[in-house]
């Protein structure tokens, strides 16, 4: 066993992650030699994961407020208010690094943190998504990684009972030595029964609840503040296992004891275990804490003190009891099988002392350890801007039949089925839109209300230009909650990137952040919780920046939504939103033409909330049930996508003059949207939308098995199908 | 119609069958698996969904030997109506109630998706108010519903007119596409030989409402509580 004495060595510093200045700013703070569990505690607060302190700076110049946000980013997760009582609280959360390591224990233990601070919260989670980008298909691990991560992720949520809904899949050889998965969950409160972490009352019992500390996981939040090298895979000792039946239990128990007014604060143990989580209810509470770990039920006999301080075994929680409330409290625990023990107390001291059997192991300023935290305004570059690239300038190499079958047939435009037939996403038998569409729909409770939850990024676009890359990913969640007809409230962001200190990544970094901002501002819809994910990179090369939106919307009568497929024969198929035919970093571009270059589309946030705001008011009046937003692959790949999920084909006749055919059909244009509307809608529609000076343009007619393009020979329904849903699966076996 | 829903630790359906069960009208109570009895009057005891005990070991192994299981072993004894759903059905063939067994899915992935099911008979408690042959939709969830029995107990299942349900394609043809997960005879459910107990692996409850799917699963649900 290392003595809590040992000299502290420039050795043992960087074992610990912390900076020779960073270690001599502690020092400073404290005025003395640390004992090595205070480095250990230290070095789990000041890691990037935990301290923020590369992204701190700039995550404060998002808005975070709105008449309906009773929550914003600092908590476990956010909190908006969705009418008649009732709250919805989500969050977005990556587990990148240990997911590459272990596929299956880190995706899990993703799905179960991003759970765990849903309901630390009081809410019961009602819905999951995800947001998963892997390496190249070529790539000798992939195959691997994506067969562990998915059933990783379906393994938790199936189990835990909550219907993972929703999510993305993506391939890119940038993420070939650092995959991302990103899990976010969705709970459902009451606005008055909302539980928070600040401590309150001195002298209050200190409870640990259900699973017991071993040593899994101990350093973990440091791995995830570092780069990948060629050793990554000895750091499989640090990823975590999860029980996602221990977490149901702690589920159940929790809301149980939350019901019987014995909680006062309440905080799950993530990230850096037991230390950050009594240090944040402390801090937040204004109070010390003091522990004495001796009490601490362990897995394994002689657990040191740094060890149980740094573990991050799962599904644990920290709690503040109501004094003489512990013998109830206890009792529920019990039943529900878990452990249950006082382990310390609030002081009024402003002090975070650790004793084990009586002797002090650490004993330090409390609020200091987060607020002093290092805080860095690292050098950022803002990155060259790609020329436009002009459609003129895109020689089509195929015929737009082949290109469109190459698209929904490609890795990135192919049906995720596969994927997501593995997660159980009809549990609590209230999904109405299940995965493939726009966004999830999932009915409160009985109804009429319901949520419409989704998750986007297109990071190629924030490689080629971060600030409108970052808009393009807050716009798109915008427009796929409004496209099923629902009213986005808020989003959660889940920003992932690579090496903070290289300043072109931290550019990118800044101007993903600024985009983000100028579109939440411009649409009223604030950030209420994230995680920032940095370090994603290997041996030098760094993802592409990926800042996956997790968006929240509310539909106040899920009866009146809209879907994807076409319904009827003979509607008439519209577009809303002006099309210029942009290739610039489109699929078509990359997957046809192999060719990844030039500016993204830029993103018109007016243009958005006007064409939107008309789309939604159609589907709320009744007026349309079916809708697609124009995304990946253009109008071609949006009309292939409703034609295979209704099984009726299209006709298109009308085409944009002026732009050559390829860019009008597979060009990346924002804020546009495909309707199909029965005929005697459409006088009114085009009067309305002509009107409110909406472009919308009139482009054929649904009917038969096929897909007819101008200029082109049919593409039956089937050839479309097979393309789709081949890839994936043919992948997988191969 | 009284209906007792067990609950296990990991249960994760229980909410799905008792608002599928109170939609048709049933009353219905939730018991603890701790529990030794059953509420007194029980028509029907069910064995929902879930990942009891985290069916860390065999699924279903440990809940087949839960203190409730003696009350529910009786219930089925005295010709009460047992209905397994899902892990119910694998707590059912583990505790004896049913024979054979759920291996994993022959894909051996989880599969969550919707499947079409043929009734194979309509005369008993569970399944009146469908047609023999009727073909339903309902939605499977499970990684172990790869139903196998050694061949005299399948002769025998099948000599007597025990399976409840198969796996079909649309038309109601039982065939290798629609079997999901590479059950002997494409079987979803069985009967005990009473015909009082039945165990299946798709989830009715989940398709009990058009705005979620559809409603053919409530047809079971309206003949346990016809049946009572």
């Amino acid at each position: 066993m290392i003595r809590n004495d040992v000299p502290i060595t420039p050795e043992l510093v960087r074992e610990h992650g912390l900076k020779d200045d960073e270690y001599a700013r502690f020092k400073a703070l404290i005025g003395r030699e640390p004992t090595l569990t205070e480095l250990g505690i230290v070095s789990a607060m000041w890691n990037e994961h935990c301290s923020y302190k590369s992204s701190r700076l700039h995550l404060k110049t998002l808005p975070t407020k709105a008449p309906w946000v009773i929550q914003g980013p600092g908590e476990n997760a956010g909190v908006i208010d969705i009418g008649d009582g009732q709250a919805c609280v989500f969050k977005m959360e990556s587990h990148n690094h240990p997911s590459f390591i272990e596929p299956y224990q880190g995706a899990a233990t993703g799905v179960g943190g991003i759970l765990r601070d849903v309901f630390t919260m009081g809410a019961r989670p009602i819905a999951a998504l995800n947001a998963l980008s892997f390496g190249s298909p070529d790539h000798p691990r992939t195959r691997h990684l994506v067969s562990g991560v998915v059933a990783g992720v379906g393994g938790y949520g199936n189990s835990f009972g909550v219907p993972t809904v929703g999510g993305s899949v993506r391939f890119h050889e940038r993420y070939n030595g650092n995959i991302l998965v990103n899990a976010m969950a969705v709970g459902l409160a009451k606005t008055d029964e909302i539980f928070y972490a600040a401590a309150t009352g001195v002298g209050n019992p200190i409870v640990y609840l259900g699973s017991k500390t071993g040593r899994d996981g101990i350093h973990g939040a440091t791995m995830a503040s570092a780069e990948f090298d060629d050793r990554s895979e000895e750091k499989r000792p640090t990823v975590q296992v999860g029980d996602p039946f221990a977490e149901k239990l702690l589920l159940e128990a929790c809301l149980e004891l939350m019901k019987s007014g014995a909680v006062i604060a309440i905080q799950d143990m993530g990230a850096a275990g037991l230390t950050c989580s009594a240090v944040e209810m402390g801090a937040k509470g204004d109070l010390g804490v003091e522990l004495w770990l001796e009490r601490v039920p362990c897995r394994e006999e002689g657990m040191t003190p740094y060890e149980m301080m740094l573990s991050e075994s799962q599904e644990r929680m920290l709690m503040v009891l109501r004094p003489g409330m512990e013998t109830e409290a206890e009792a529920i625990f019990r039943k529900w099988g878990l452990d249950f023990a006082v382990i310390g107390k609030t002081t009024d001291t402003l002090r975070f002392v650790v004793k084990h059997h009586g002797e002090t192991m650490a004993d330090l300023p409390i609020k200091e350890l987060g607020d002093e935290a290092p805080l860095y305004d690292r050098p950022h570059l803002a990155n060259t801007h790609q020329p436009v690239l002009m459609p003129e300038a895109v020689e089509p190499p195929m015929s737009n039949a082949d290109a469109l079958l190459r698209l929904v047939g490609s890795p990135d435009g192919s049906s995720k089925r596969w994927v997501w037939e593995q997660y159980d996403h009809l549990i609590l038998g209230n999904t109405v839109q299940v995965p493939g569409g726009d966004a999830a729909l999932v009915r409160i409770e009985d109804g009429p209300k319901g949520l419409c939850l989704t998750t986007d990024v297109t990071p190629r676009y924030c490689e080629a230009d971060p600030v409108e890359g970052g808009k393009q990913a807050v716009a798109e969640a915008w427009r796929n909650i409004t496209a099923v007809g629902g009213r986005p409230l808020a989003i959660t962001d889940n920003l992932n990137f690579g090496n903070p200190e290289r300043p072109e990544v931290m550019g990118t970094f800044v101007g993903c952040i600024r985009g983000i901002g100028e579109a939440c501002r411009a649409l009223d819809f604030p950030v209420v919780s994230g995680n920032v994910s940095l370090y994603n990179e290997t041996n030098g090369r760094g993802i592409l920046p990926t800042p996956s939106i997790g968006g929240v919307g509310v539909i106040d009568d899920v009866r009146r939504h809209a879907s994807v497929r076409f319904k009827r024969e003979g509607d008439a198929i519209l577009l809303v939103g002006d099309t210029r035919g942009w290739l610039g970093q489109s699929l078509y571009l990359r997957e046809v033409c192999g060719r990844e270059e030039g500016a993204p589309p830029p993103v018109d946030l007016d243009a958005e909330r006007l064409n939107g705001d008309f789309v939604r008011r159609l589907i709320q009046d009744g007026q349309v049930d079916t809708v697609h937003d124009c995304s990946d692959g253009g109008l071609a790949v949006a009309l292939a996508e409703m034609a295979m999920a209704g099984g009726i084909g299209a006709g298109i006749g009308e085409v944009e003059p002026g732009i050559p055919l390829h860019a009008f059909l597979f060009g990346e244009d924002q804020a546009r949207y495909v309707l199909a509307v029965e005929p005697d809608r459409v006088p009114d529609l085009l009067y309305a939308a002509s009107a409110g000076g909406i472009p919308v343009a009139l482009l054929g007619v649904t009917g038969g098995g096929s897909l007819h393009l101008p200029g082109e020979p049919a593409i039956p329904l089937g050839s479309l199908r097979e393309a789709h849903e081949g890839w994936m699966p043919k992948y997988m076996a191969g | 119609m009284k209906a007792a829903v067990i609950v296990f630790p990991g249960s994760n359906r229980e909410g799905d069958v008792l608002r599928a069960l109170r939609q048709a009208g049933a009353e219905v109570h939730t018991v603890w698996h701790a529990e030794t009895e059953l509420p007194a009057g029980t028509d029907l005891a069910v064995l929902p969904g879930g990942f009891s005990y985290g069916d860390y070991l065999r699924c279903g192994a440990i809940a087949g030997r839960a203190a409730v299981m003696g009350a529910v072993r009786a219930h089925a004894a005295r010709g009460g109506l047992v209905l397994g759903i899902c892990n119910g059905f694998q707590i059912l063939c583990e505790s004896g109630l049913l024979p054979g067994i759920l291996m994993r899915n022959a894909n051996l992935r989880f599969l969550c998706h919707r499947q079409k099911l043929r009734v194979e008979r309509n005369d008993t408690a569970f399944t009146r108010a469908y047609a023999k042959d009727q073909v339903i939709d309902v939605c499977v969830a499970h990684g172990e519903g790869n139903y196998f029995a050694d061949e005299e107990t399948l002769r025998r299942i099948e000599g007597e007119g025990r399976v409840a349900f198969r796996y079909a394609n649309a038309a109601g043809g039982i065939v290798a596409d629609a079997n999901v997960n590479g059950s002997l005879n494409a079987i979803a459910g069985i009967y005990s030989e009473g015909l009082n107990v039945l165990g299946m692996m798709p989830h009715p409850e989940n398709l009990i409402d058009d705005l979620v799917g559809g409603t053919d699963g409530r047809g079971l649900f309206e003949s346990l509580v016809r049946a009572a």
